[in-house]
């Protein structure tokens, strides 16, 4: 496969919690780079680092140390270099979570179509957009439904185009299956995957489901908040 | 897209009545400023209603409403001859216990001089009082209708008209009658126990002794010297109306006014606390809705609004719903509640003031959120 773009370059990243005797190192010396179009699986027991590097891509923590850029602009060099990073998740990134946190307030389309409220979308072509992609992903007839009301495959595929509603470049995935049986959770990393494509995204994603390795270009072990191999 | 709304609408059931719960908590803080206001009103009201200038009452009591104040008779002669009176009144006051169609009535007798100062402000049914005895104007308060017949001590009274607005600081309605016959039902005894006394060798109790007399002044008088001039006379006081109204408001009903004034700000904190909560609980329901909204983008003036909206909102209607329900329910109450448009948005504004005080609790809640914690299942 032709490699695309680096969308996520990862350099010498270490996260640690505490000082002295309590001192927890989540990550150290991480150096990772997702390009474009690629789908990658990072891997590891629990308290191996794999959501404190999630959670430093997605710009939610701060990092010890290190070097990230995200999608060729240098976001962190030993601090953050853009006051808005909120700004920055909302055009660049896409999370989807392990449940799918949708807001139980809002219908499904208005779900979708509230990030594209929030990044400036005219509400017309907001509620299209959410509409389209709620028509691919399958679930458009249930549009005007409130999530109690969803199952759990169609919640998640709705969760998914809420991430991919402003069309980022970078998607996480947070445990993306692990609400799904075998059969939905493949379907969801099929249509992840083909969306990375269309869209010339990368994936990461945080995972334990053997079943859906087949699905990823790489997956990468983490182990006491080392890469250990891919 | 207005998330404050959509949040309500969604949980419309609960949203409404909370704010029901506010709004009776508000009937209950607008009741108490209308009861605080009602008691200042009637008791300012029978010392309004003479339209009087200067009281004239016994020397070293400050009668006739705070003491008892007792003067002779033709004290008005004399006072109506002093230069600048336009005209003056004498009048008498008491508390009389009566029945009627079964009920007691309890009055407040005022008797006057009609064609002086001191009678009702205005009939607004039937006619004034005509003849010398045995006729009463009567607030509407008392349940009384024209031709209404009542015994006062003696004798039975007929109600010939209606006023409003006449009563005395303790809430109970007044009643006018002539003085002549305000004095014998002050002064004169039941037959059996006049009998008795007849029989003991002592006379009837009778004193031609008045309350006190109401003065109006000419235009341009000087009522500073006027009430100097009566105070020269060793057993008389003179008050202007701006110093029987402090006394009334500073003595007589000091301390219902006080407790009312205590509890109503008591029910103020209480009410504060209890926005304060609702708000607050409101906004911890949310947090993990407000962590997924700043994880996907959401700037903080949207978290904000969110939560200041539906605050602003729940106070809105809470101050609403309490104004309806104390107009709905405010004439069943005994005593008279007053509500003046100004106490009405002088809440509204405590109202919003709490409601922001409130979401800002909320809000630094809110702001603390750690996106990272929308990721957890």
């Amino acid at each position: 496969m032709a490699l695309g773009d680096i969308l996520v370059d990862v350099e010498g990243v270490a996260k640690h919690y505490g000082e002295g005797d309590t001192r927890v190192d989540a990550l150290r010396q991480v150096d990772l780079q997702v390009h474009a179009g690629e789908v990658i699986a990072l891997l590891g027991p629990s308290g191996s680092g794999k959501t404190t590097l999630l959670n430093i891509i997605g710009c939610i923590l701060d990092p010890s140390a290190g070097r990230v850029a995200l999608d060729g602009d240098p976001v962190y060099d030993g601090k953050w270099l853009r006051r808005d990073l909120r700004r920055l998740r909302l055009d660049k990134i896409g999370f989807v979570f392990q449940t799918h946190n949708l807001l139980p307030f809002l219908t499904a389309a208005e779900n979708v179509s509230l990030v594209l409220d929030l990044a400036g979308w005219p509400p017309d072509k907001g509620r299209a957009r959410a509409r389209e992609l709620l028509d691919y992903l399958e679930v458009g007839h249930r549009a005007p439904v409130k999530p109690a009301l969803l199952s759990g495959g169609e919640a998640q595929r709705v969760a998914i185009a809420r991430a991919l509603a402003n069309r980022p470049r970078i998607i996480l995935a947070d445990e993306p299956t692990a609400a799904l049986d075998s059969k939905r959770a493949q379907l969801v990393m099929d249509l992840l995957r083909k969306l990375a494509v269309e869209q010339e995204a990368c994936i990461i994603t945080v995972t334990h489901d053997e079943k859906i390795f087949d699905r990823f270009d790489r997956l990468i072990h983490l182990r006491d908040g080392r890469l250990v191999d891919e | 897209m207005n998330l404050a709304l959509k949040d309500i609408r969604h949980g419309l059931f609960r949203f409404v009545l909370t704010c029901l719960g506010l709004g009776l908590l508000m009937t209950v803080v607008l009741a108490m400023i209308g009861i605080y206001n009602g008691l200042v009103a009637d008791a300012l009201a029978v010392v309004k209603a003479p339209a009087a200038d200067v009281w004239v009452v016994e020397a070293g009591t400050r009668g006739p409403f705070a003491e008892a104040s007792s003067i002779p008779a033709d004290t008005r002669d004399t006072v109506a001859r002093m230069p600048g009176v336009a005209e003056a009144g004498a009048i008498n006051y008491q508390n009389v216990e009566a029945s009627h169609a079964g009920r007691t009535l309890r009055l407040y007798v005022i008797g006057f001089e009609p064609g002086r100062p001191g009678g009702p402000q205005r009939i607004v049914a039937g006619r004034g009082i005509g003849t010398s005895h045995f006729e009463l104007v009567a607030d509407r308060k008392t349940g009384l209708v024209t031709d209404d017949t009542v015994r006062l001590g003696r004798n039975r009274f007929t109600v010939v008209g209606l006023t409003e607005g006449a009563m005395n600081s303790g809430g109970d309605p007044a009643v006018y009658m002539t003085l002549a016959d305000a004095m014998a039902l002050q002064t004169e005894l039941d037959p059996a126990d006049q009998r008795v006394q007849a029989a003991r060798g002592a006379g009837s109790v009778k004193s031609a002794s008045v309350a006190a007399v109401i003065v109006r002044v000419k235009p341009a008088a000087d009522i500073d010297l006027l009430t100097a001039t009566l105070r020269q006379w060793k057993h008389l006081a003179a008050l202007s109306q701006a110093e029987q109204e402090t006394i009334l408001l500073a003595s007589v009903v000091d301390k219902a006014r006080r407790q009312i004034g205590l509890f109503l700000g008591i029910l103020l904190a209480v009410s504060a606390v209890v926005i304060a909560l609702i708000i607050y609980t409101m906004t911890m329901e949310k947090l993990k809705q407000i962590a997924t909204l700043k994880l996907i983008g959401a700037p903080d003036r949207t978290i904000v609004g969110l939560i200041v909206q539906q605050a602003l909102i729940l106070g809105a209607s809470g101050w609403g719903i309490g104004l309806v329900l104390i107009l709905l329910v405010k004439d069943v109450f005994p005593r008279r509640v007053v509500l003046e448009p100004f106490n009405v948005a002088v809440l509204a504004g405590i109202i919003v003031v709490v409601c922001l005080a409130a979401s800002g609790l909320g809000v630094r809640a809110a702001m603390k959120v750690d996106p990272a914690t929308a990721l957890g299942s």
